[in-house]
């Protein structure tokens, strides 16, 4: 066991557990934050995705000790009101169907947006890639995509 | 604190028993962050009124609707709200919508499966709504003295033209709550819907959005142990467990191995074959019961066979699973050894035999397909809390109803004392119609006496499926000197089951028709998979048609318009499962919108399939990019009668679609001695946003029929369609399932 000292969605956050515990369940399980979801546990699937000082990062094999200085966000801390482009293209083009993916498909987006804010087709295909929607959204996750860029711009 | 007044206990109407426990209900509330996004723009009422099971009005307008079934992504808790809130006549934007719990003495078919969840609620959610909407009039004739034929209603408000009165459905609630229940309240005629047929958002898309808790995992209660899981191979069971070294790791509470099911316990068709005996990790956190999991030493043995009573639909039955450690190498030659032979013989008509002796031309085709996994986003879990006194599951389940028998006869408790809620379900797909895991989180939780929440890893869940079944076909077909089909022959076989659908198309179309279908058994667990059977006849029939219709010189839609011709002007036979005007429908659709008779130079196929009450055609354009197949373009045209949700309902299509794409090319699961041979995602290929294809138009037929089921059959047709536009990529038919793999065979050979 270790004290392992966080910054996630701007809060500071002092948590004591093995320091080789994956961020995921320590947000799941030690933090309450349940919105960053368990797929597949070896960074296949995407639905843990969260940003590690903005960039999209799997939380299902990064080690807490790992994170050191760097700010974690998850889906909870993404917008103050749920009013990021994503969330609201995401709600503009009614994306989900299960839903259980899709916290993770829009920290991947979100991400794409911080590095590049008018993505092309291709661009949007190569970084979404890596997060599995079972319920087949994937025309709906890449059209919402653009929305928000358009948003954002 | 908020007031519910209810008398629905006197008087339930929708169904004839009394209600047990009533009230709890309303005062039940698992998850605080739960609630739909319409709830935070509006100002909450001060009380309630419930007017019947699903609906409560505030002395504010404010409407409360139930949403009966368990929701896994096909939109059912809004779609089936809407269709209360037409017949009640209320402002969608003053309707919030709450899920109900498991609680049949209130709610018909909590089920959600076999696409029949709008069909099947269609009148019900209308009933309701028209009921509580003519209590309502009532209430105000009452207070105005005046006829209640007077009264009309227009978005919750109640009014009397002649007089010029008007009132909020909220200011007489009160009173209508107190009124009998009338019995044949009309409905609205279909051209005055207002809400059905206008596209409505996702009522949990802001939660979605917001990572708000609303999974069975995501559940948490105070003192809450965690459990994971290991079962045996298939054919296998627990020979022992050498615990010492996990039992020692910080967190671990306790190991211990448990049966699911007892010995003697008389099975429900909803029991699977499997999943009989855990070995169980329970301790403080997810990740110290996953880490002390793959510290134990597990030994297994070779199981021998077992018989099962099980309680189907067709009584009591003998079913015995076999011993053995099965391969995919042995099923594959017991199967082609059991083609070679005649099967149970399903319809028969004419002379198939001598027909086929006639005919100038014959045809005679062989499809293949692999079990496949269900790989729902949500690995497998439920949370659950027994006592010796009651039990409360929390979990995400399709069939509560079908598992509640189970945890009776397993926990001793009687039903009354078992509160089974529903969580919003990370995916369905079939997989959850099978309560096992709520049984197992329940006799854990009995076990350790505390609440537990039981979670599978994905390498559990991906290699403790209830697969969709391995499948083969062999069809058969004789044309005569003008190319009319005169003879056809299907013979299908599977493990554990076949999948052939005698009295479906082209039954009814050809006059000497004969379909035959053959099982193995099999200690391999199987159960239903989106669109069972029809996911795997559907392609297997369509590609061959397509084949049939090439030998006949004949365009492959025109083709298929010909034979439902001959099945609607002069039928064979009497028990044809189709009606050939609205299949011919789709066909025609499809034709139009995907502008089949002008299109040159595309690889495009086309393929049509009528299953779960409604009737779906699909044109599919693929490229080959850098020897990858690119699907350019989907055209789909459905009949399922009145489509409640548009926006939504073109999402459920486009996701079948989708998910029938991923299927075909790369849906497989083996098996090597009783051992599923992928176990996660590294493994098992899924389809992703780059194999997407690149655009989808869902049409639906205009018509007024009572609605129909659609979150099942945009899947089937998919194999053929992708099937026979890989011909036209490729000059090559394709037969067997993945088709990915077949490709890359191909390829190297191009």
């Amino acid at each position: 066991m270790a004290t392992i000292n966080l910054k996630i969605n701007g809060k500071k956050q002092t948590v004591d557990v093995d320091p080789n515990t994956p961020v995921l369940w320590v947000l799941r399980d030690h933090l309450d934050l349940v919105g960053t979801k368990f797929g597949c546990g070896i960074a296949q699937c995407g639905a843990c995705t969260v940003h590690l000082d903005g960039k999209a990062t799997r939380s299902c094999v990064l080690p807490v000790s790992a994170v050191g200085d760097q700010e974690i966000t998850t889906i909870e801390g993404l917008s103050e009101n749920g009013d990021h482009p994503v969330q609201k293209a995401w709600l503009e083009h009614d994306v989900p169907q299960c839903g259980y993916c899709q916290a993770g498909q829009l920290m991947s987006a979100a991400a794409l947006l911080n590095e590049n804010p008018t993505p092309t087709d291709e661009q949007i295909e190569t970084a979404m890639n890596g997060n599995i929607c079972r319920c087949g959204t994937y025309l709906r996750i890449k059209a919402a995509v653009k929305t928000a860029s358009q948003l954002s711009s | 604190m908020t007031i519910v007044k209810s008398t629905i206990s006197r008087r339930s109407f929708l169904k004839a028993s009394v209600l047990a426990g009533g009230g709890m209900v309303l005062s039940f509330s698992w998850l605080a962050g739960c609630k739909p996004s319409a709830e935070e723009a509006l100002v909450l009422p001060k009380e309630w009124f419930e007017l019947n099971n699903y609906i409560k009005i505030g002395e504010n307008g404010v409407v409360t609707l139930m949403s009966p079934n368990p929701e896994f992504g096909s939109n059912v808790k809004t779609s089936m709200p809407m269709i209360v809130a037409e017949e009640l006549d209320v402002d969608w934007k003053n309707v919030i919508v709450e899920q109900a719990d498991f609680f049949p003495e209130r709610f018909d078919r909590q089920f959600t499966g076999g696409s029949q969840g709008i069909r099947q609620g269609w009148k019900p959610l209308r009933t309701a709504g028209a009921t509580a909407r003519q209590m309502l009039k009532e209430a105000a004739a009452q207070t105005w003295k005046i006829p209640v034929d007077e009264i009309t209603t227009d978005n919750g408000i109640l009014y009397h033209k002649q007089s010029g009165k008007q009132a909020g459905y909220g200011e007489m609630a009160n009173l209508a709550g107190t009124l009998p229940v009338p019995e044949n309240a009309p409905l609205k005629e279909v051209k005055d819907f207002k809400i059905i047929r206008t596209s409505r958002k996702n009522v949990d898309g802001k939660n979605i959005v917001t990572g708000k808790p609303m999974f069975g995992l995501d559940f948490k209660k105070e003192g809450m142990l965690i459990a994971t899981v290991a079962h045996a191979p298939f054919g296998m069971r627990v020979k022992s467990v050498d615990d010492s070294a996990a039992r020692s790791m910080p967190g671990i509470k306790d190991v211990f191995v448990i049966k699911t099911l007892l010995d003697d316990y008389e099975r429900n068709g909803f029991d699977t074959n499997s999943f009989n005996e855990l070995v169980v990790v329970a301790g403080n956190t997810s990740w110290e019961v996953l880490n002390a999991k793959k510290a134990l030493k597990i030994e297994w043995e070779n199981a021998p066979d077992t018989i099962h009573i099980v309680q189907g639909w067709q009584g009591s039955q003998k079913v015995t699973v076999p011993g053995g450690l099965e391969s995919t190498q042995g099923h594959q030659l017991r199967m082609e050894e059991m083609s070679k032979k005649k099967g149970d013989i399903l319809r028969r008509d004419g002379d198939p035999e001598g027909a086929f002796k006639k005919a100038v031309k014959v045809l005679e085709r062989t499809y293949n397909a692999p079990y496949l996994a269900h790989n729902c986003m949500e690995p497998i879990n439920c949370y659950a809390h027994v006592t010796s006194e009651s039990a409360e599951l929390y979990g995400p389940i399709q069939a509560p109803e079908f598992i509640m028998r189970t945890l009776v006869a397993r926990l001793g408790l009687p039903k009354e004392k078992i509160q089974i809620n529903l969580a919003r379900m990370g995916g369905g797909f079939g997989q959850r119609a099978y309560g096992h895991h709520m049984v197992e989180a329940a006799v854990i939780s009995q076990k350790l006496n505390t609440p537990v929440k039981m979670f599978y890893s994905r390498e559990e869940d991906m290699t403790n499926g209830i697969y969709r079944p391995t499948y083969t076909a062999t069809y058969k077909a004789g044309l005569d000197e003008n190319n009319n089909v005169i003879a056809f022959h299907v013979k299908g076989g599977g493990i554990p089951e076949h999948s052939v659908h005698a009295n479906r198309f082209p039954a009814g179309a050809i006059d000497n028709y004969l379909a035959e279908g053959w099982s193995l058994n099999s200690n391999i667990s199987i159960g239903a998979f989106r669109a069972p059977r029809s996911n795997f006849i559907a392609g297997a029939e369509q590609s061959f048609l397509d084949e049939l219709a090439e030998l006949a010189g004949k365009d492959p839609i025109a083709f298929r318009l010909e034979l439902l011709d001959r099945a609607k002007n002069n039928p064979v036979g009497t028990t044809n499962d189709y009606d050939p005007d609205r299949y011919a429908g789709v066909l025609k659709l499809v034709r139009e919108k995907s502008k089949w008779t002008e299109t040159t130079g595309k690889n495009r196929g086309v393929a049509a399939y009528f299953c779960h009450n409604t009737y779906v055609a699909e044109v599919l354009d693929l490229e080959l990019q850098d020897n990858k197949p690119v699907v350019t373009n989907v055209v789909a045209a459905v009949d399922c009668g009145i489509v409640i949700n548009p926006d939504a309902a073109s999402n459920m299509g486009e996701g079948g679609i989708v998910d029938g794409i991923g299927n075909a090319f790369y849906g497989e699961m083996t098996f090597k001695d009783g051992v599923p041979e992928k176990n996660n995602f590294h493994q098992y290929r899924m389809i992703r946003q780059m194999e997407a294809p690149r655009a989808v138009e869902v049409h639906f037929v205009q018509n007024d029929f009572d609605p129909t089921g659609l979150g099942e059959p945009l899947f089937p047709p998919v194999f053929a369609v992708v099937a026979n536009a890989l011909y036209k990529a490729t000059g090559k038919r394709f037969y067997n399932q993945p088709f990915g793999k077949e490709l890359e065979k191909e390829i190297r050979l191009m």
